[in-house]
């Protein structure tokens, strides 16, 4: 333990505390921008490059910055004086100097880090004018936007990007004034191996990183004649959507989410649990088949399209071991292109299918050519929960006032093992719950599988199925999955069965989700509503959707049979490393 | 090996080069067989004499006589007069500027005179490409004492007892350093040279590593003992490709006489060296920048603490010491810490090197005692300042230094006097100043320098820095105004204040001294829209003066913009809105009938 002083107040931290930390022990709010911790993610950025919580220290020549000062012995600290005080203004304002002041028309406007600090120092004008830095947009990809004219280099993307996801797209170029985070070679992100996660977005603290936005062009499909608009929504949605309405993180708000949606003119309401179920029939049938058949194990999952790109550069000797199972809304969108819409009598090209989504790479997902059948996509748009959030507020509903509506059948109803897919571990746990029934004849009498859960970033369990100890791993993170994935190449572990999601947490923590400005309690408080999702569902077990095996019965006959894998099953792509 | 009655020393420093000092190498060589004495005088390029104001530099030894800026078309003379005829060459010895005295050895010259050369003890003296000449100026005698006769601590305290200081510019204990890292326990550690020189104007590591590269690679070897780490790195400047290819050299004989590799000279003791290029930024001469572009990462600094000494290179115990630091690390073994403790202040011990340049007599290398004052430099060392003009203002520690007016020359030079004056000692750049250079353009030149070095890290380098150039960018186009000088000081007060690195905490200090020390000429500027020193283009006009005109018509033809006009044999006018004040006019005007105001 450390003894120190902060503002006149004597104070025991632990070693190793920083100043900011330990001021946070006493109330004592030291203003920061670059610093984002989010530990338990591994994603710490203490560059201290921003020089915004500067404070004084005593018998230190210069300001020191608070977040990344290890306190010690005897410290004292004054985070308040006028020096202080005045460095913080003046950093501010020459960051504004060179930020453009169109916060009115910005996409993190209300929601920006920059703009709240501006407004919490009272910041009424900028003294030092002069060049502004201007770079090229690029929005070459499906998924998200830079606008480096709105970066701050706070190298946030950066770490995220390289140190957590070590995808390593983003790196800081050129020198002084003309500093930028940029891509290899200037490449435009479409041509990187960038996986779209948005991880990078979601931790961005201005406007320099955002999704593409497809709210638009979905306002205009909804309203084109003769168009029936389906919308499907994704298992972390509903837990995360009612943030942007100021409702606390981990509200349920399924029910009102689909009122929203039929508000805002969707023909459909329709829910990608339900293809969730169907993925886990496909999925566990596969597992099944290469156990029985002696096919390549383990089995690796495939429905986060940000883990399937950062396999196909990272890992293309491995292509035969993800499962071959298209991701759920692609099944989503590929059934109602078929069974669906000769059940609902529509032209399949009159057709649209618009995916809500936690995520930024279900947008490039999407566009993938082999998920376009007869140069039609499964999917035709995809909104991000930011997306509907602006949507919804945009149509000017009292959101916490709708009534709880039900989704629309037949693609609509769906199992507690489906809602779990929105969170790590959830995945592997529904298939699990399915396979272990399959092979063994026995009904699990708790369908809760504790050992997967949890928020370490590489869990291993064993689960005894008939004689066999079944060896399962679990990985969220990209840069888990590469650690994983490399002691598989190595030879160090064998497992059967592995699940990866590409964000920290699994989808709840997706790249499209409501900004958590480095809240890792919002992320916990998701994960506790998916579980408690799960909990409320009367089904709990894939099979055991009537919907989802009227679907095989109706029309794709046996699982893993020949129509499904026509439909419901994909192919990857070797890609370059760069 | 031969032994030569004489020796012709011949200065072999990137200066001298670019002055043909190889081909005066070859003619003396090829005088001196055609003499048939090429068996009895040898020829040897040395490293840097210093005097570069004269050079090329030729020496000759035993009879003491120092010959300046010799051509390749002398060797003829000097093979014949005074090599064959023992006759000095009159016509090539030093002339004192006062009184025009012809001042036949280097030790008589004000210029060497008041100097103490201890880090620059070898260069002109040795052949730096040739291990022997080094060993036989008791080179590596200091590591071998080292190894058979003291213990890590041992060392440490000598160099703790000696007072030396880095000498790349903060001016950190180098004994403490030492101490830190040997204190740290770990399977590897690391000795780094930071020779990254980057100082405009500033070249005393370069000619330490050109003139005498194994005085650095012992030392390395030495601390490698000192602090347990066995493996050295020289960062060095690609643009230094004398230094690189002597220093290659330098290691390659090192290893071949066992004096680095395994088991060194018999000891238990390893340490092998190698080189890692810099790219040319600026910022890279930073300890943790420096780190970073070793590791192959962006070099940008990294916080501090934790230092070097605990977590360095990879992330292991690390010294890191500049070349200067490390040149006078073995006659400090030799002789004692109390001899080098003798020479100095009471703080700032031993002797420094410093790179004169600018409105001088004699631009060059001295390494002086500590404690010497900046006019001693200057008007002794320096010879004054320049084709007889005024002195304004000395600019000391390289782009992050300040620039001290003539009232505060008789400072002494000291790691604390120099930072309480507004400057710092820094890598040595001397930079001279006249009554010609604008102080207000002066500070935004080394601004302009470090806005273009800044790593781009932090807010106040990367922004502030740019802004502050600005503000000194309107001031000097007449477009400023006197808040502008509270703006600077507020913005100078913060980046220095709350920089990551000592390139942005310094960077404001051309302002901020000028501001201080000439503020007077800020107001011109600002107040009166005038440059008093007549540099700032935006500032001056070119005039013709009617009564002096005689209509020769000189300014009209050769001005490129063909702004003046007059008919001939009467007085010329120059259209001011044209006018790119390039100052041909000027320059061409045989009556001096065009004047600047």
């Amino acid at each position: 333990m450390v003894n120190l002083t902060i503002n006149g107040s004597a104070l025991v931290v632990p070693d190793g505390s920083t100043i900011l930390e330990a001021a946070k022990r006493v109330g004592i709010h030291i203003p920061t921008l670059c610093h984002l911790d989010l530990h338990e993610m591994r994603m710490v950025n203490q560059v201290a490059s921003c020089r915004v919580c500067m404070v004084e220290v005593e018998n230190r020549r210069g300001l020191v910055p608070a977040c990344s000062t290890t306190v010690t012995e005897g410290m004292v600290v004054k985070t308040d004086t006028i020096r202080a005080l005045k460095a913080r203004r003046i950093v501010v304002e020459l960051l504004l100097s060179d930020h453009p002041s169109d916060c009115l028309i910005c996409e993190r406007n209300r929601n920006c880090d920059l703009q709240s600090l501006a407004a919490d120092l009272g910041i009424r004008e900028v003294k030092f004018k002069g060049a502004m830095s201007t770079y090229k947009r690029d929005d070459s990809s499906f998924s998200l936007v830079r606008n480096p004219d709105k970066c701050i280099l706070c190298r946030r993307c950066e770490t995220m990007c390289g140190e957590v996801q070590t995808v390593g797209v983003y790196s800081a170029v050129d020198r002084g004034f003309m500093t930028t985070i940029g891509t290899a070679f200037d490449l435009p992100m479409k041509d990187t191996a960038c996986t779209f996660c948005g991880q990078c977005v979601s931790v961005c603290p201005t406007g320099a990183l955002t999704e593409v936005d497809n709210t638009r062009k979905v306002l205009d499909v909804l309203n084109r004649p003769g168009k029936v608009v389906i919308a499907q929504t994704a298992p972390a949605i509903r837990v995360a959507l009612g943030e942007e309405f100021g409702m606390e993180p981990g509200t349920r708000v399924t029910g009102k989410m689909v009122s929203a949606l039929r508000r805002i003119g969707f023909d459909y309401v329709m829910d990608t649990d339900f293809a969730a179920d169907l993925t886990i029939i496909e999925e566990a049938s596969e597992f099944v088949h290469r156990l029985q058949h002696g096919g390549t194990l383990p089995i690796l999952t495939s429905c986060c399209p940000a883990w399937v790109k950062f396999f196909e550069h990272n890992f293309p000797d491995l292509l035969d071991i993800p499962s071959t199972c298209k991701s759920p809304h692609e099944m989503f969108g590929a059934v109602a292109k078929t069974y669906l819409a000769t059940k609902l009598g529509v032209d399949p090209k009159n057709l649209v299918i618009v995916s809500i989504m936690p995520c930024l790479a279900k947008k490039y997902e999407a566009a993938r050519p082999e998920l376009s059948g007869e140069g039609e996509q499964n999917v035709d748009y995809v909104l991000s929960t930011r997306e509907l959030g602006r949507m919804i507020r945009e149509s000017g509903m009292d959101f916490a006032n709708l009534p709880e509506e039900e989704f629309d059948n037949p693609m609509g109803q769906s199992s507690g093992a489906a809602a779990i897919f929105g969170t790590t571990g959830g995945v592997i746990e529904a298939a699990l719950r399915t396979a272990y029934e399959w092979l063994t004849g026995n009904r699990l009498e708790n369908v809760e599988f504790a050992q997967l859960r949890g928020m370490e970033g590489i869990r291993e369990a064993t689960v005894r199925i008939n004689d066999l100890d079944v060896k399962i791993a679990i990985a969220h993170g990209l840069g888990n999955a590469r650690k994983l994935l490399e002691k598989i190449q190595r030879g160090d572990a064998t497992y059967h069965a592995i699940e990866i999601m590409a964000c920290p947490g699994g989808c709840i923590g997706g790249g499209g989700q409501p900004y958590h400005h480095g809240d890792i309690e919002i992320l916990k408080k998701r994960a506790a509503a998916i579980y408690s999702e799960d909990r409320a569902k009367t089904i709990r077990r894939s099979h055991e959707n009537q919907d989802v095996m009227r679907l095989y019965g109706e029309f794709l006959g046996t699982p893993y049979g020949e129509k499904a894998h026509e439909l419901l099953h994909t192919s990857y792509t070797k890609r370059e490393k760069v | 090996m031969n032994r030569y009655r004489m020796h012709l020393m011949v200065c072999g420093g990137t200066g001298c080069r670019s002055s043909q000092s190889v081909q005066i190498v070859e003619n003396l060589n090829q005088e001196l067989k055609k003499a048939g004495m090429d068996q009895e005088v040898q020829v040897v390029t040395t490293g840097c004499f210093g005097f570069c104001e004269k050079g090329p530099i030729v020496k000759i030894y035993p009879d003491n006589i120092f010959y300046v800026e010799v051509k390749p078309t002398d060797a003829a003379e000097i093979v014949a007069e005074h090599v064959v005829k023992g006759r000095t060459v009159q016509r090539l010895v030093y002339k004192d500027p006062a009184g025009g005295k012809q001042i036949p050895a280097s030790t008589d010259m004000p210029f060497y005179g008041q100097q103490i050369r201890i880090a620059l003890r070898n260069c002109g003296l040795i052949d730096p490409e040739n291990i022997d000449e080094y060993i036989s100026v008791d080179g590596y005698q200091a590591l071998g004492k080292a190894l058979s006769t003291m213990t890590q601590q041992q060392v440490v305290d000598t160099l703790k007892k000696s007072g030396l200081r880095g000498r790349g510019g903060a001016g950190f204990p180098t004994g403490l350093k030492w101490q830190a890292a040997l204190k740290q326990k770990s399977d590897k550690k690391y000795i780094v040279c930071n020779a990254d020189e980057g100082d405009p104007g500033a070249f005393m590591d370069r000619s330490v590593l050109e003139g005498d590269p194994h005085s650095v690679i012992e030392a390395m070897a030495i601390a490698g003992y000192a602090t347990g780490a066995d493996e050295g790195i020289v960062y060095v400047r690609a643009e230094y490709p004398l230094a690189v290819k002597r220093l290659k050299i330098a290691i390659a004989q090192a290893e071949e006489y066992g004096l680095l590799g395994k088991e060194i000279l018999g000891s238990k003791f390893s340490f092998r060296i190698r080189l890692s290029l810099g790219a040319g930024a600026f910022v890279c001469g930073e300890e943790t920048a420096l780190l970073n572009s070793v590791e192959g990462s962006r070099g940008e600094p990294r916080m501090k603490p934790p230092f070097p000494a605990e977590k360095g290179l990879f992330g292991k115990p690390t010294i890191i010491n500049n070349v200067e630091t490390f040149a006078n690390v073995c006659p400090i073994l030799l002789n004692g810490p109390e001899w080098f403790a003798s020479i100095g202040t009471e703080k700032s011990k031993g002797t420094k090197v410093f790179a004169l340049s600018g409105k001088i007599n004699n631009v060059g290398l001295a390494e002086v005692p500590m404690g010497i004052t900046l006019r001693e430099i200057v008007e002794n060392i320096g010879g004054g300042v320049r084709d007889g003009r005024t002195f304004k203002a000395v600019q000391i520690g390289g782009p992050s230094g300040g620039c001290l007016p003539k009232s505060l020359l008789d400072i002494p030079i000291d790691y604390e006097s120099l930072s309480a004056a507004g400057a710092m000692m820094g890598s040595g750049g001397m930079i001279v100043m006249d009554d010609t250079d604008c102080m207000v353009n002066i500070a935004k030149y080394y601004l302009d320098f470090t806005v273009d070095e800044s790593c781009g890290k932090c807010t106040p380098c990367r922004v502030g820095n740019k802004r502050l150039f600005e503000i000194l960018e309107r001031i000097t186009d007449g477009k400023g105004t006197m808040k502008d000088l509270d703006d600077l000081e507020v913005l100078g007060g913060t980046i220095r204040d709350a920089s990551l690195c000592q390139l942005g905490q310094t960077a404001p200090n051309p302002v901020l001294s000028t501001l201080k020390h000439f503020r007077d000429e800020y107001i011109a500027h600002i107040v009166d829209k005038r440059c008093p020193s007549g540099v700032c283009q935006n500032l001056i006009h070119y005039v013709v003066v009617a009564d002096k005109c005689i209509g020769c018509t000189v300014c009209a033809r050769n001005c490129p913009v063909s702004c003046i006009s007059g008919e001939r044999k009467t007085a010329h006018v120059i259209d001011q809105e044209r006018c790119t004040k390039c100052g041909v006019c000027f320059s061409k005007c045989p009556v001096d009938a065009i004047v600047k105001e």
